[in-house]
């Protein structure tokens, strides 16, 4: 899960991170009554949208006056910005972080994720602060330093000093700095986030150590263990239908395509999608239904694939180990009885009680196109969807 | 031979009397697999009766503790169906009784915990496999885990796949042939786990009853990656490997904070680039797993040894 910088900014501040002065808003009146609030020489109205490169995307504005503060606000709520991560449609600001400027004279950068080589977190500095650490560590990999943290012991001080000294933290404030770094690793392993960022962290003119920046994720996996965060939760940055399924805990991703899959298993998934690709057709989803879904459950799933009007065939390919061929079928057919079955839609079962699952589809009545194999299935269902696009044009 | 379970593999279920731990404890039964318990906290003194498809009653005793569980009936392995808030917990308590192997099914544990337990399991005896796995299986002696039985076969391939169910798929691409497997191991597609490809690979590597081996990796990470490179500094028995994901758009799951650290992006196409600079035979779509194996083997002349069952014409064709 995903939340905003001034979140994320809160956050931090409960776990000892020094951050600026600033507010969130939501209109053009309460970033004037901020900015005056703060009563700042230079007010800085930042953009929140959940993605990266909103400084380059001109998401972030520096005002010497309310007036500028007041033009600023106007311009960017409701504007649509498009940065390298929101993709081309780009994504509208709602809210903005007015906040104090700061006399800046350093920019780095400090991240925590998990490394999958060693199952540890893994803190990463660098002085180049302000650009993003994938392309530092692209172009100057030297200039990206690494500590991996034992978990039992945690994040020791000699290790933030180390990094520290490193990044070019000059040595008067290494003692800052370890109670900077331990805390961000408080704040990560006590929220069980999945990446925690500090880019830019600034050494601003008096000698502190700001975190003009926070970008935190949070295992999806562990949200169960923190309702706090779920609060946090912004459903405008969500796609819909990606949110309905969530609700449902089915795991879905919206594509670009026309043909809807319903897979179980997050491999087979993505190697329908590479199959349906190889014969010419475009998914519209990816959606892995999990282990051990109930009937209610599947039809869910098959209604929200059936509630995208891009959708223009189904793909269903299982092949049921936890997942059972007859849940996986009755599923199916009471969505279809349900919201009517207007599209072709062509089943692939194998595993787990499959004659039963092959059984339910034969006697439903219903015009279900049955598949032998995989290939045989994404070839049928591309067809399927060509010659529908040929009769309807 | 095989690697890791066999006929003398005695299984606990940890989790048994959830109706997952019940229906997969049965499923195991019928396979054939030596189950010899369960452990549910505080059902410990209790007994489970799980009536066979034959209808064939069998009882299996529930401990409260795995330590007590393993001296009463003394399990080798466990499986663990327990829920994910609580399935850390349950892999620790397994490798603290030294089982030999921890096989964990359960899917959704929080990274956090894994990270814990993958330090819990260093300098111990235990082969942890998954979490979110499908499990392990030696055709016709032991079946451990969610994996229908009736599609595997046995024979001389060894399988690993991080994926589970793309993992049926290669199984059932093979058995269609005839060709079959020696074990197939789920390692899981968790970011912190415990047994990963090379781990697998050796085994294989000294298996003799294994003559080759079909590999199955999916986008994120480096573990691709490095076993090619192991592979081929090591490998005596040929491999043949499937990559899902490579249409999968990027940037959709942030995936490459993580993997800067051990260098690269982990798309699928430079994977399938570390695979075939390693030797290594990749199977260009999920459908031709099968006949990419079987290609390998025909050219290192060893397919005919590696035919131990009838090929099922039809559907080896892949449709009609």
């Amino acid at each position: 899960m995903n939340i905003h910088e001034h979140q994320g900014k809160e956050l931090l501040k409960r776990y000892g991170v020094q951050v600026p002065r600033g507010k969130a808003v939501f209109t053009v009146e309460e970033a004037v009554q901020a900015a005056e609030e703060l009563a700042a020489p230079v007010t800085v109205v930042k953009a929140q949208i959940h993605a990266g490169g909103r400084g380059k995307a001109g998401g972030v504005k520096l005002a010497r006056s309310i007036e500028d503060v007041r033009v600023y606000a106007e311009e960017l709520l409701g504007k649509v910005l498009v940065t390298h991560q929101t993709g081309p449609e780009g994504r509208e600001v709602k809210r903005l972080l007015i906040e104090e400027g700061c006399d800046i004279r350093k920019e780095l950068y400090i991240g925590l994720v998990i490394d999958r080589v060693t199952g540890r977190v893994v803190l990463m500095g660098s002085e180049e602060g302000g650009t993003e650490i994938e392309e530092v560590a692209k172009r100057t990999p030297e200039k990206v330093v690494k500590e991996t943290v034992d978990p039992a012991a945690g994040l020791a001080p000699f290790q933030a000093r180390r990094l520290a000294l490193a990044i070019g933290i000059p040595a008067a404030l290494t003692g800052k700095a370890v109670r900077l770094l331990q805390s961000l690793y408080s704040a990560f392993t006590d929220l069980d986030c999945s990446i925690a960022e500090i880019n830019p962290l600034v050494l601003t003119g008096d000698g502190e150590l700001l975190a003009l920046d926070a970008k935190l994720n949070f295992d999806d996996n562990a949200l169960f263990r923190h309702p706090e965060l779920q609060e946090l939760r912004d459903p405008g940055e969500e796609d819909e239908k990606e949110r309905r399924a969530a609700k449902l805990d089915l795991s879905y991703i919206a594509l670009n395509g026309n043909i809807g899959c319903m897979v179980n298993g997050a491999g087979l998934a993505m190697a329908t999608m590479d199959i349906i690709h190889y014969y010419g057709g475009e998914p519209a989803n990816f959606l892995d239904v999990g282990g051990g879904a109930s009937t209610e459950k599947v039809t869910e799933a098959f209604k929200l694939i059936l509630s995208d009007d891009q959708v223009k065939g189904i793909f269903v390919n299982i092949f049921g180990g936890i997942m059972r061929c007859d849940v996986i079928a009755n599923g199916i057919v009471s969505a279809a009885k349900e919201v009517g079955l207007d599209r072709p839609l062509v089943v692939r079962l194998e595993g787990t009680h499959v004659e039963t699952g092959r059984r339910v589809l034969e006697q439903s009545g219903l015009p279900i196109l049955t598949a032998v194999s995989m290939a045989d299935g994404a070839r049928r269902i591309v067809q399927e969807v060509e010659h529908r696009g040929g009769m309807s044009a | 031979m095989s690697i890791l379970v066999n006929r003398s593999t005695r299984v606990l279920t940890q989790g048994m009397t959830g109706a997952t731990g019940l229906f997969h404890t049965k499923g195991a039964l019928e396979y054939g697999t030596h189950m010899v318990g369960g452990v549910t906290p505080g059902k410990g003194g209790t007994e489970i009766e799980v009536t066979l498809d034959n209808g064939t009653g069998v009882r299996l005793p529930i401990f409260d503790t795995v330590v007590e569980a393993k001296r009463a009936t003394g399990a080798t392995a466990s499986v663990i169906y327990v829920p994910p808030a609580y399935a850390a917990d349950s892999i620790m308590e397994a490798i603290d009784a030294e089982l030999e192997l921890v096989i964990c099914i359960t899917e959704g544990i929080p990274v956090r915990d894994m990270v814990q337990v993958k330090r819990y399991l260093e300098g111990k005896k235990t082969v942890l496999i998954g979490p979110n796995c499908p499990g392990i299986i030696t055709p016709g002696e032991c079946k451990i885990g969610i994996m229908p039985g009736y599609i595997h076969t046995p024979g001389h391939i060894g399988v690993i796949s991080r994926s589970g169910t793309l993992t049926y798929e290669a199984v059932h691409q093979l058995s269609v042939r005839g060709i079959g497997q020696s074990t197939a191991v789920g390692i899981g597609g968790d970011p912190v786990k415990g047994a990963d490809f090379i781990d697998i690979l050796e085994r294989f590597n000294e298996d003799p009853d294994t003559y080759a081996v079909f590999l199955i990796g999916e986008i994120g990470g480096t573990a691709e990656e490095e076993a090619a490179r192991w592979i081929q500094a090591h490998m005596k028995k040929p491999v043949a490997a499937f990559i899902g994901g490579q249409t999968a758009p990027p940037g959709k799951r942030m995936g490459h904070a993580g993997a800067i650290i051990s260098g690269g992006t982990g798309t699928a196409a430079e994977k399938v680039a570390a695979l075939s600079e390693a030797g290594i035979k990749v199977s260009p779509t999920p459908s031709q797993m099968g006949e990419t194996m079987a290609a390998l083997l025909a050219e290192r002349g060893i397919l005919a040894a590696c035919i131990t069952a009838e090929p099922a014409g039809s559907v080896a064709a892949g449709g009609k």
